[in-house]
């Protein structure tokens, strides 16, 4: 018996082996854990970096990438960039929807979601920031998305801000190196560099502020009640802490009859 | 009906008697609610309760869930963050139905593994084990089936590799396999037929749940000591038990509001801590993702399934994995005929400690394996978990009781009550 299972052991650990030869491929790609204001239970996102976001998708971004899944007019709600009802109209306004009971395109509405992404091998960014994992392991236990959180948008500003330079062509295709990519190279140029975008208040412009800013107001657009859900989730931990204990000190004193103690 | 000797309601006003003769429905609730239960039930037995819970949070929240969800292979995605975004509190009907599951799943981990270690499976309590383990079933083919419908990537993907088990069934696999589809891949009539099983299955369950505490309310609660109340007479009766109502019904209350604490952390602050960021991805047949996982709660078994790598005779290495995935539930399914020891309770048993606690381990480690990408060490030691695995329900529990010393039992569930709370000297 254990001579059969050692055996079968043996040639499964062979297999194994073979299969770790055709996998391994792909450099470690580094992603770096910013600090962003709606981390932790208690965080918020920041208005101001969620306008600049939204300047510098608009600027640049929106070249190629849309946000099908947004609506211009979640652009006022409470806990995103909350702009004025005007000021919605006016931006909703610079984008061109299609129509289909006009058959044409016109000027966008508030209740009119952004446009899809104009270039198609762009990928749509609405969920972006929870589409994609930034951190891993160790060893595939979670403990690092449990400590740091899943890390989407730490992906997206470590993309943007991860760019060496390098660059090589393939198959006609050509490549950017990136040290956030998973594999290395990438096929997105890269999108921004230093006081590409002007800020009305002056705020720093390079690249690494921008691409955090854009990443935070990514998270935005991917969990748009992410400040309602954290009230929600304090709320209710809160009343049924005091629950427990209440269910607790009840449940003491219903037994200790039973069990001979004081109450 | 048979059972633990206690009083039952006697009606009193003339309605109650008008009813009663009619329909003796109070008295069934009466009963059921004031039956006699072992007093000495540690925390292991509160799992019920937080079970029975999340069924009915799981039916709720999913109902409201389907009234805003369009099954639709070209909307379905868009509907699901739709909830999202436009549902007054639809977010958070989803996160709740989403981390739901696996509170679900935790329970009845617990629960099937507090069953395993006090011996719960054992005569007369194996109708109770086999309709446990029909709900098991049940609850992993609509887990399975809801994971489908927001149409992520890793809906579609996990839909096409689970279905694609069926296909490696030799001879007529294709054809199941078309038949479960409804069509030669998976497409808009999977996604449909999926939904209308999704949303069957639950009410399916709530009658094996009825089936279920029905057959345990006859047969009694198993206890720590594995020792039977005693049923001679009522005053007999009293000393091993106290009422579920309110004693047990508080006690679990407690338990599982603490547990709901916990579950509204994730809900709260990492609603997406348990899921897979590919799904946030639409459902694109044409780019497979890297790496297809099922979700936590369905790794072990995937590990098993994995484990086998290599061809047996004429059965071919996937066909292979498929019946041991099964089989590794089948085994467990079986197990009150296996156990052939004396002795119920895992308590009084020294050498099945070990051995059930190498199992515990293994099952966590399956659970791991099932996660990693099938390379390096990973399927050697999904085998040899899948092995210990069948060793431990075909071998080890079958031998160790004819050759295991246990240790002496308790007479009766009052002397171990009254060992750790001693009587009051008067």
């Amino acid at each position: 018996m254990i001579k059969k299972t050692l055996l079968t052991a043996l040639v499964a650990f062979g297999l194994g082996l073979g299969g770790t030869a055709a996998y391994a491929e792909g450099g470690e790609a580094h992603v770096k854990d910013y600090d962003f204001s709606y981390e932790g239970p208690f965080g918020k996102f920041d208005q101001e970096q969620l306008r600049r976001g939204l300047k510098v998708y608009t600027e640049v971004c929106a070249a190629c990438h849309g946000l099908r899944l947004v609506a211009f007019r979640t652009l006022g709600d409470e806990g995103g960039p909350q702009y004025s009802a005007d000021e919605v109209k006016a931006y909703a306004a610079e984008f061109e929807v299609f129509d289909p009971e006009l058959d044409d395109t016109r000027a966008a509405k508030p209740s009119d979601k952004f446009p899809k992404s104009g270039l198609e091998t762009a990928p749509d960014l609405s969920l972006m920031a929870k589409a994609r994992a930034g951190f891993h392991g160790p060893y595939g236990l979670g403990i690092n998305q449990m400590l740091k959180g899943m890390g989407g948008p730490e992906y997206i500003a470590s993309i943007l801000a991860g760019y060496t330079g390098e660059e090589k062509e393939q198959a006609g295709v050509t490549f950017y190196e990136n040290t956030a990519f998973p594999g290395g190279w990438i096929a997105m140029p890269p999108p921004l560099e230093d006081e590409l975008v002007e800020f009305d208040d002056g705020y720093d412009n390079n690249v690494e502020s921008m691409s955090q800013d854009v990443a935070a107001f990514l998270m935005w657009t991917a969990e748009p009640k992410m400040m309602a859900r954290k009230r929600m989730g304090f709320l209710v931990v809160l009343f049924l802490s005091l629950f427990t204990v209440l269910l607790y000190l009840t449940n003491k004193k219903l037994w200790a009859p039973i069990k001979r103690k004081e109450a | 009906m048979a059972g633990i000797p206690h009083d039952h309601y006697e009606p009193k006003t003339g309605f109650e008697k008008w009813l009663h003769t009619r329909l003796p429905v109070v008295a069934l609730m009466y009963d059921t609610l004031m039956l006699p239960t072992p007093k000495n039930l540690n925390w292991m037995w509160i799992w019920g309760i937080v079970l029975t819970f999340c069924l009915v949070l799981q039916i709720i929240t999913g109902i409201v869930l389907a009234m805003h969800y369009t099954p639709h292979v070209s909307m379905a995605f868009d509907s699901v963050e739709h909830i999202m975004r436009n549902v007054n509190g639809g977010w958070a009907l989803r996160y709740i139905h989403a981390n739901g599951a696996s509170l679900f799943f935790l329970a009845v981990y617990i629960h099937i593994f507090r069953g395993l270690y006090y011996g719960s499976y054992k005569a007369p309590r194996e109708i109770t084990w086999i309709i446990g383990m029909l709900i098991y079933l049940a609850m992993m083919a609509t887990g399975f089936l809801g994971y489908v419908l927001p149409w992520g990537q890793m809906s579609f993907w996990g839909a096409t590799v689970i279905t694609g088990l069926f296909g490696a069934i030799p001879g007529i696999g294709p054809i199941i396999q078309e038949w479960l589809l409804g069509g030669p891949a998976v497409d808009n009539a999977t996604l449909n037929r999926f939904f209308s099983l999704h949303y069957l299955i639950p009410f399916v369950i709530v009658g094996l749940v009825a089936v279920h505490i029905w057959a345990f309310h006859t047969t009694g609660n198993n206890n720590p000591t594995g020792v039977e109340v005693r049923r001679k007479s009522k005053a007999e009766a009293n000393k091993d038990t106290v009422p579920f109502w309110p004693y047990f019904v508080v006690k679990d209350l407690f338990a599982l509001v603490l547990i709901l604490v916990i579950f509204f952390v994730f809900v709260g602050f990492m609603p997406n801590y348990l899921g897979h960021p590919d799904n946030y991805v639409p459902a694109n047949p044409l780019v497979t993702p890297p790496h297809i996982v099922p979700e936590w709660y369905y790794l072990p078994f995937y590990a098993i399934l994995r484990a086998i790598t290599f061809d047996v005779l004429f059965l071919n290495a996937k066909f292979l994995g498929v019946l041991m995935m099964f089989g590794s539930i089948g085994v467990m399914a079986l197990v009150p005929w296996l156990d052939t020891s004396p002795v119920r309770s895992g308590r009084y048993r020294p050498a099945f400690k070990w051995f059930f606690l190498v199992l515990v381990i293994d099952f966590i480690v399956l659970m791991w394996c099932g996660s990693r990408p099938a390379e390096g060490l990973v399927p050697l030691i999904s085998l040899i978990g899948a092995i210990y695995w069948f060793g431990y329900f075909l071998v080890i529990l079958p031998v160790l009781g004819f050759v295991e010393k246990t240790n002496a039992v308790p007479e009766t569930i009052e002397a171990d009550f009254d060992a750790h709370y001693p009587p009051k000297k008067d």
